[in-house]
């Protein structure tokens, strides 16, 4: 199972920007390189990266990367997000050999 | 830079002929080196870790846990931490809590001598004891991603302790071998660590910075792996880099390189888990 590391600020306020940084164990592997026996490795890419705002019912798209043989393995994702409710992030990262993972954070405000 | 002077003391384990004395001679002098070392543990240091000669973008990776990659595996570290894989049904954490058999600061005195091996170790190598005699589980392969999550994990416990070589007298002998190693030329090349690691540091070499060969932040990310690897993998790759053939993990010499490395390196921060180029 791969490991991730999904890092907020401790500390939110309301209508705070905040960076959002998302860390994976994944080999990246571009599908162009050999092993020391001259076999083809075959491609294992992480193909997207989403991150969606639950609130409630409502399931919202904050957040979403393509991803490409060019990015290294184990990628960092950092973006920012406007706080401004109360929600839960959801992200996921999906890409070949059906890689699926999932992980969910809780925004919470400074009261 | 020359870190030459602060070791001088090393060299009378010697006789003259180059062969080491008894444990008993070589172990008074191994205790007069780390004397030496612990009075230059001091602002005036000329020793400096890997850390200081990175660039400012990868050593602001590897002080930020939420972007230091290596901190992945720490995690995964943490999860086979608590698993329990053998016929014992017991996990790490079932023997290891934070009062029994506590891992904090141990990685600091590594490698140390084993008395259920009945020789020194590095940490990989006791975790695979641990393993094998107490998880009656499979030992893991060298640099497997089991492994070096393990000792990750393990080491980072101990970060920001200051390295402690083991004063045991049974680890005197592979002290000595371990100088005799550090400073023997090999390869194809025919250049000693010694060579590179004390005479020339902090000079450039194909682009890369001489560094001082200090073990002050293994396993370590190193972006040339794109992975976690053990100080072990990484003295294996000078070795192959001067066409000598590598020490194999876990044998005799590797274990003694270790172990003059972390004298030479006494009293200095642990920082696990670095990041390298
Ligand atoms: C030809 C010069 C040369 C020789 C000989 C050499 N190394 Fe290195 N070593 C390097 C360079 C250059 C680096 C840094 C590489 C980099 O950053 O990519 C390095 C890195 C290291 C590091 C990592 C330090 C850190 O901060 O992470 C250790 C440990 C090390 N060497 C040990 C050894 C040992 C032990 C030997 C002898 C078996 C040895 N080296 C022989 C050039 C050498
Ligand atoms: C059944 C209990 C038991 C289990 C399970 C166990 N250990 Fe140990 N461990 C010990 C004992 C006892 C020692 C003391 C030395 C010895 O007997 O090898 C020890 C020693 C160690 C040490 C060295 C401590 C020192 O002071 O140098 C490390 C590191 C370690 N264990 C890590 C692990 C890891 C990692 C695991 C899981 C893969 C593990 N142990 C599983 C009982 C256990």
């Amino acid at each position: 199972m791969a490991a991730a590391i999904i890092s907020l600020p401790a500390a939110i306020r309301r209508g705070d920007i905040v960076t959002v940084r998302a860390l994976i164990q994944h080999p990246m592997e571009t599908g162009y390189r050999r092993d020391a026996g001259g076999i083809l490795l075959p491609r294992d890419l992480i193909r997207r990266f989403t991150c969606h705002v639950i609130e409630g019912d409502a399931r919202m798209l904050a957040f979403s990367a393509e991803l490409h043989a060019a990015i290294a393995a184990n990628p960092l994702i950092a973006f920012s997000l406007k706080a401004d409710r109360d929600c839960v992030l959801e992200f996921q990262w999906s890409g070949d050999n059906g890689f699926v993972h999932r992980e969910s954070r809780s925004v919470r405000f400074l009261a | 830079m020359s870190v030459d002077g602060w070791m001088t003391g090393t060299k009378t384990p010697f006789e003259k002929g180059g062969r080491p004395r008894q444990w008993a001679g070589g172990f008074a002098a191994f205790a007069i080196a780390m004397t030496g070392i612990a009075a230059h543990a001091q602002p005036s240091d000329p020793r400096k870790s890997g850390t200081e000669y990175l660039s400012p973008a990868t050593r602001a990776l590897q002080s930020n846990d939420a972007e230091n990659p290596a901190m992945l595996w720490v995690k995964a570290g943490e999860a086979l931490f608590n698993e329990k894989p053998g016929a014992d049904r017991k996990s790490c954490a079932d023997c290891h809590t934070a009062t029994v058999r506590p891992l904090k600061g141990i990685a600091a005195g590594y490698p140390r001598f084993s008395i259920a091996a009945n020789r020194p170790l590095n940490l990989s190598m006791q975790i695979n004891l641990c393993r094998q005699q107490h998880q009656k589980a499979a030992t893991l392969q060298h640099e497997s991603r089991e492994l070096v999550s393990l000792e990750t994990y393990v080491a980072h416990q101990s970060r920001g302790q200051p390295i402690a070589p083991w004063r045991d007298a049974r680890m005197s002998q592979a002290f000595i071998n371990g100088e005799r190693h550090f400073k023997t030329r090999i390869g194809a090349l025919d250049l000693s660590c010694a060579d590179c690691h004390d005479r020339q540091a902090g000079k450039q070499l194909a682009g890369n910075v001489i560094p001082q060969a200090h073990p002050t932040a293994y396993p370590l990310y190193r972006l040339e792996w794109q992975g976690v690897g053990t100080l072990s993998r990484r003295i294996r790759n000078c070795m192959s880099g001067v066409r000598a053939e590598p020490f194999a993990h876990a044998s005799a010499e590797m274990i003694e390189l270790e172990t003059y490395l972390a004298s030479r390196a006494a009293g200095m921060t642990l920082e696990t888990p670095g990041v390298r180029p």
